[in-house]
């Protein structure tokens, strides 16, 4: 049978094995929503602004491991769907924007919602496409999927012009067995004798830290990195984006390093001998100052991306490799080396470690001492929240003082269940990305954790959440402020909070969830936090929007010292430094 | 200090743009630039100079190479290279600029009571000397090709 354009791009997706779309229609794409009317295979969920549908379909993709997928129209359908693009680029999240073009004559006149969309997106995807023949669509798709989801994963859009998809010429549908790209080949399998080379240096470690990013869950490799530390009993320490990657009720579990990591994660890595490097890229938000970043340590770095090593921080022996294969053979070569680990150099820096925690490290205390107080802290809603959820559900959220409160409060036990952007810092995905979680497991518990400023910037999709029955828990942390630029105006800028507050216009936050067809309810005193989020729990088929006002003043901390910091300089509360 | 990029990338609509645009996008400048197709022609040879430490140089190959249709980047100036520039100039009868053109493998191509045009090539340094010294009067215009060039001996950019 032969198929036109937009349902050869049908077919090509369900073969791929897509169950949902998240798109928006529009002119130049209605070829394409034609033939998703005809088909049952992949389901479409229409979003209500297309930063909405990449976003959700980025956070799809973060929860399963599967590619997202997102649709939308040419020009400003386009242009809306560049922050989810970036968004998922900085994160190296494996999602397929498929966007409608004008029609082929029409490129390059100006023509209505015309936009150059290989042009505006090309910094930020890994690869794209522009269809030139209606036919090659499949292979298109093909190639699309496999350079999205092999090596450093990474977002590819295809730019579909619509007479691409014109449902009066027919085409044969081929798919082939095999993808092969004469120009891409990523590596798979490490070098031996660097596996060789690493496993000796870090046998030899009397102070080593493993620092685990986001490209261990990318790269499906916790069970890998478990297994690896049940031999070498290392400190471990995880990215923003790597948080779950190692269970955080482990002994070994130092909490999150950087710029709001913990002190002893920090202290650790400032100074350790060896860092081991895992599917991290030394982010200036890890670092602090290069040149005074880890001054006795050796680097060993493993990560499939050769230009992610040594770009900020020189390293000592590269592994380029997927970090699951490197992890096994680096255990197998550990396991078979005659060299024995210091046990005694271990113990003592392992206490090391519990003494810098013993110090300064997260208050997890701050319930019991805020218990009495009036106002609710905001790092209090994180512990609520992971004691009603038992430390099970997916939580995504947005970007600032909210989000830094759950990656050091809400403690991952598992890959995958922390959904936030942590390169790009979108405002904005984590209800959308939220929707996505919970299409991908509706039988769990998703959690999207926000600021009322954050989800401000995609309220919108509240009413998605109506259509498709998402019973999402939404937990607004309030400080009626932008917290963190009000933090920084706080430590740098004299205290004057510039462009920062906006507590006499916000919504009613209860009624607007309501007006959406939804539950509202408000908090404004310790005392009812826990009874409140109950409540809302045992709503399991409504989307409740918790409105929890906090205390404004509350800052995150730790905090390194910068400019012109090491990781050890840090602010560990109000002018106070370590 | 001054290098030579050799680049084997698909011949593709856009594939050079990925390219130029990553130069931009990581902060690097590009001095000369040179693309033309080669082998059965769905490849081009693209050469860039450009100017960085060995560090910079490692950062720009190492993410060209991660750009999907380019096939393989080798730095020139990383081992003993050939490197030449293609030049055509057109000027106001003037002895003094036809002899410093003809000194680099110069040739006529046109000459008439108004204007001569010339092609010439050479090194870049060689190439940078002469429009030095042929400096502004009677010159009208110059062409350049930018750089290109090749590995001394067996080494090669292989598909």
């Amino acid at each position: 049978m032969k198929l036109s354009g937009g349902d050869l791009l049908m077919r090509a997706l369900k073969d791929e094995g897509v169950k949902f779309i998240f798109g928006y229609p529009g002119g130049a794409a209605l070829h394409i929503y034609d033939s998703i009317f005809k088909q049952k295979a992949c389901e479409h969920i229409l979003v209500r602004h297309e930063q909405g549908a990449t976003h959700a379909a980025d956070g799809y993709s973060r929860a399963t491991g599967k590619p997202g997928v997102a649709l939308v129209t040419s020009g400003p359908g386009a242009t809306n769907a560049i922050t989810g693009l970036a968004t998922a680029y900085m994160d190296s999240i494996p999602l397929i924007v498929i966007s409608g073009q004008v029609q082929s004559h029409l490129i390059g006149t100006d023509s209505f919602q015309e936009t150059d969309m290989i042009g505006i997106s090309r910094p930020i995807v890994k690869h794209s496409f522009i269809v030139q023949n209606a036919k090659d669509i499949p292979q298109i798709v093909q190639e699309a999927f496999h350079i999205a989801t092999t090596g450093r994963p990474g977002p590819v859009v295809i730019d579909i012009p619509k007479d691409k998809t014109d449902p009066a010429q027919l085409f044969e549908y081929k798919r082939a067995k095999e993808i092969s790209l004469r120009s891409y080949q990523p590596r798979v399998f490490p070098h031996p004798g660097q596996i060789k080379k690493a496993s000796k240096k870090i046998l030899s470690a009397e102070r080593p830290v493993i620092y685990a990013g986001g490209g261990v869950i990318l790269g499906n490799a916790h069970k890998e990195l478990i297994s690896l530390n049940k031999i070498l009993k290392a400190p471990v320490t995880n990215t923003l984006m790597g948080l779950g990657a190692y269970p955080a009720k482990d002994k070994y579990f130092m909490g999150m390093l950087g710029m709001h990591g913990t002190y002893q994660a920090n202290m650790a890595m400032h100074n350790a001998d060896i860092i081991i490097a895992i599917g991290a890229r030394f982010d200036d938000r890890i670092t602090n100052t290069p040149s005074m970043f880890a001054p006795n340590a050796k680097i060993v770095h493993i990560d499939i991306d050769p230009a992610s090593i040594s770009k900020i921080i020189n390293a000592d022996i590269p592994i380029v490799g997927q970090v699951k294969e490197s992890l096994i053979a680096l255990i197998k070569e550990i396991k078979r080396s005659k060299i024995k680990i210091d046990s005694d150099a271990l113990d003592n820096w392992n206490m090391q470690i519990s003494q810098w925690r013993e110090k300064h490290g997260l208050d997890h205390d701050l319930y019991l001492s805020k218990i009495k107080s009036s106002m609710i802290a905001p790092q209090v809603v994180v512990q609520e929240l992971y004691h009603a959820t038992n430390g099970n559900a997916f939580v995504t959220s947005d970007v600032g003082q909210h989000q830094m409160f759950v990656a050091q409060y809400y403690h991952f036990n598992k890959p995958r269940r922390w959904i936030n952007s942590g390169g790009l810092g979108t405002m904005g995905f984590g209800l959308p990305a939220a929707m996505g979680v919970k299409l991908a497991f509706p039988k769990d518990e998703v959690v999207c954790v926000t600021g009322e400023g954050s989800i401000q910037m995609c309220i919108q999709e509240l009413s998605t959440c109506l259509q498709y029955n998402l019973p999402i828990k939404i937990i607004n942390i309030n400080n009626e402020a932008l917290g963190m630029v009000r933090q920084w105006q706080d430590m740098n800028y004299g205290g004057r909070h510039s462009a920062s507050t906006y507590a006499d216009s916000l919504p009613d936050f209860v009624k607007l969830a309501q007006s959406y067809g939804h539950v509202g309810m408000k908090v404004t005193k310790q005392s009812q936090l826990k009874k409140t989020l109950e409540k809302a729990f045992a709503m399991e088929d409504r989307l409740v929007f918790i409105d929890v006002y906090v205390d404004p003043n509350e800052h995150v901390y730790p905090m390194l010292v910068a400019p012109n910091g090491s990781m050890k300089d840090m602010w560990i509360k109000k002018n106070t430094k370590a | 200090m001054k290098r030579i990029i050799s680049i084997l990338i698909e011949n593709k609509p856009g594939a050079l743009a990925r390219v130029v645009g990553l130069f931009h996008q990581r902060g690097y400048n590009i001095e000369t630039l040179n693309v033309g197709p080669v082998f059965d022609g769905t490849y081009s040879r693209m050469t860039v100079t450009t100017r960085g430490s060995e560090n910079d140089v490692e950062q720009i190959t190492k993410q060209i190479n991660k750009i999907i249709d380019v096939i393989k980047v080798s730095d020139l100036t990383e081992g003993d290279h050939h490197e030449y520039e293609f030049i055509m100039i057109k000027f106001k009868h003037s002895e003094k600029i036809q002899k410093i053109v003809k000194s680099l493998n110069g040739k006529i191509h046109e000459k008439n009571k108004d204007v001569i045009v010339m092609s010439a090539w050479g090194s870049s340094s060689d190439i940078e000397v002469a429009i030095k010294s042929i400096g502004k009067v009677n010159l009208l215009e110059i062409a350049r090709s930018g750089s290109i060039g090749l590995h001394e001996g067996e080494r090669i950019l292989k598909i």
